[in-house]
């Protein structure tokens, strides 16, 4: 595909309210958009980006030059057809690709840095749906995310509930676990170690804190892998070596690649934005939002719901899914699920599968 | 909807004709979301649940709202009477307790549509009576070993557990291969059975 058009902005005419209790003036959000918008306004689709990811889903990278973080399942004949729909995708506030984060500027002139606003799922959702309004997108014809893009799509499906006719949520959760709060916090105190974090004013310092977001980065990618998928693609195998070197290089490929992600990682993401998303996907419960009970959260929702869960996902397991679809029949909403079988672990979703394209373009219709 | 099936096995068709239109129904085993289809037709919001992933996807891939489950545990999920009708067809005999399965369908749903396949059929008793052997028949093609029928159940016996649990039967319709036959005698001649059940 052809690499995007300088990328698109609006600045939010009002105030946002945050979860927090703060609000947030000026705000921009950044996207693109793929496809015509019909006349009648109605075959938008909003796309949701996981944590790393940003408005970019299926136009070249503007930093990296690779393609669209989901080329293959978004784009001209693809299962979200640009053909037909008109596909909106935001960079979420807190984000470092144009929206407004811990990166932008201050009202006083100055990086906001951690004096950033600590935000939510349910805040990021807040400033899509504001966008929306800016574009004049009264419903959608779906939201579809995984992962945090999926958490992101329940929780418009719960908030503005006439917002989104259809609601994809792919390899996601409704709420963070210990243990993905667990892995999280390592990875922020990997960024908060490395003494050119600075306590986040690193910006403009020349320095900033790439050893130690690499290392989140690292520990990461671990969890969005399977066992039997880093098995079968390294092994024990060496890297560019014939023996052990009884040292510390990376002898083995699953190091080096573990290393080659992480470096690549601080080339295009700024370390506080990510220190705040993964903030905001630990806060994330989406019965807590509403009295304790899921099926609260749903209660009398129109739109039709479709959960995919992939069999190898240890981050968010299939058991989290059935945990939304149990909220969602109780509340009588319209759903389908299926747990995929993909031997990738979370990243499934990202990788090629038929059957989830088939799944993502009959449920889309 | 990607247009009713051409040809439903003889119970669904049966069943789609007699659910009224525009009901919620709950399809539990819902195969390839043939009966599915046909409901949509008839304006009905249905949904599915079925447990082989393969055929779930090729559900969701037509537009029809089924989830994967195990109706064994998962009917649990869903309130008291969320359905007009629950429809269970070919599936009792696989159930660990057909009994509570029961019990769950007119639990969900104000009725339900039950068929099952006829040990009594008289293929089957020549099978063990003559050749004493487990029966493989046209219609329950698989050997004992890998059957995931586990209760095999008679028109007798079924009429029998209804009556205990204070079911009443609204209707009933036998069949053998695509062809109907009459109650007189269903007990030998049906290869299968379809009931329309309350409470």
């Amino acid at each position: 595909m052809a690499p995007a058009a300088p990328t698109k902005r609006v600045t939010l005419s009002e105030p946002l309210p945050l979860d927090g209790g703060q609000s947030l003036a000026g705000v921009e959000v950044a996207y693109e958009t793929y496809g015509d918008l019909a006349a009648d306004r109605g075959n938008a689709i909003l796309v949701c980006h996981a944590l790393t990811g940003d408005q970019y889903v299926a136009s070249d990278h503007p930093v990296t030059g690779k393609p669209g973080w989901w080329e293959r399942m978004v784009g001209p004949g693809k299962p979200i057809d640009t053909n037909r729909f008109h596909v909106i995708c935001a960079n979420v506030i807190g984000g470092c690709m144009g929206s407004t984060g811990p990166a932008s500027m201050a009202p006083d002139g100055k990086p906001w840095a951690m004096r950033f606003p600590v935000i939510t799922i349910r805040d990021m959702v807040r400033a899509e749906v504001a966008l929306l309004d800016a574009l004049g997108i009264e419903r959608l014809h779906a939201v579809v995310g995984g992962s945090m893009g999926g958490m992101q799509a329940l929780s418009l499906a719960a908030n503005f509930p006439e917002r989104a006719a259809r609601v994809l949520a792919i390899a996601t959760t409704a709420r963070h676990s210990a243990q993905n709060i667990a892995f999280h916090e390592v990875g922020r105190q990997a960024v908060m170690a490395d003494p050119d974090w600075q306590d986040g004013d690193y910006y403009g310092s020349g320095r900033q804190p790439d050893k130690g977001l690499s290392v989140a980065r690292m520990a990461a990618h671990i969890t969005y892998l399977s066992e039997a998928g880093l098995t079968d693609k390294f092994g024990r195998n060496l890297q560019d070596r014939d023996s052990k070197t009884f040292g510390f290089d990376a002898d083995f490929q699953v190091e080096s690649y573990l290393r080659y992600q992480g470096s690549g990682f601080t080339q295009r993401f700024d370390a506080n934005s990510y220190l705040y998303i993964t903030r905001a996907m630990d806060y994330f419960d989406l019965a807590e939002e509403h009295g304790g009970r899921l099926a609260e959260a749903f209660a009398g929702s129109k739109a039709r719901f479709c959960l995919v869960s992939f069999d190898s996902d240890w981050l968010y397991p299939t058991a989290e899914s059935r945990h939304v679809v149990h909220a969602l029949n109780a509340a009588g909403a319209a759903v389908s699920f299926v747990e995929l079988s993909a031997p990738n672990g979370h990243d499934s979703f990202l990788l090629e599968h038929p059957a989830l394209d088939r799944v993502v373009k009959g449920f889309i219709g | 909807m990607s247009g009713a099936a051409t040809h439903l096995r003889p119970d669904l068709a049966v069943i789609a004709a007699n659910v009224a239109p525009g009901t919620r129904v709950l399809d539990i085993g819902c195969g390839d979301g043939a009966l599915m289809a046909a409901l949509g037709a008839k304006d009905c919001d249905a949904r599915g649940m079925e447990i082989d992933p393969a055929l779930v996807e090729r559900c969701v891939s037509r537009g029809l709202s089924v989830v994967q489950g195990d109706a064994d545990r998962d009917l649990a999920d869903y309130p008291d009477k969320a359905f007009d009708y629950a429809i269970l067809s070919q599936t009792l005999q696989t159930a660990a307790r057909p009994d509570r399965m029961l019990d769950e369908l007119l639990r969900v749903g104000r009725q339900a549509f039950v068929s099952f396949p006829n040990f009594a059929h008289w293929r089957m008793r020549a099978s063990l009576a003559l050749g004493g052997r487990m029966p493989v028949t046209r219609h329950l093609p698989v050997s004992w070993f890998e059957t995931q029928n586990i209760h095999h159940v008679t028109v007798l016996d079924f009429r029998e557990l209804v009556r205990a649990m204070d079911v009443r039967i609204e209707r009933e319709w036998f069949f053998s291969g695509e062809r109907p036959v009459g109650s007189a005698g269903a007990n030998w001649r049906a290869e299968y059975a379809l009931f329309e059940l309350s409470r």
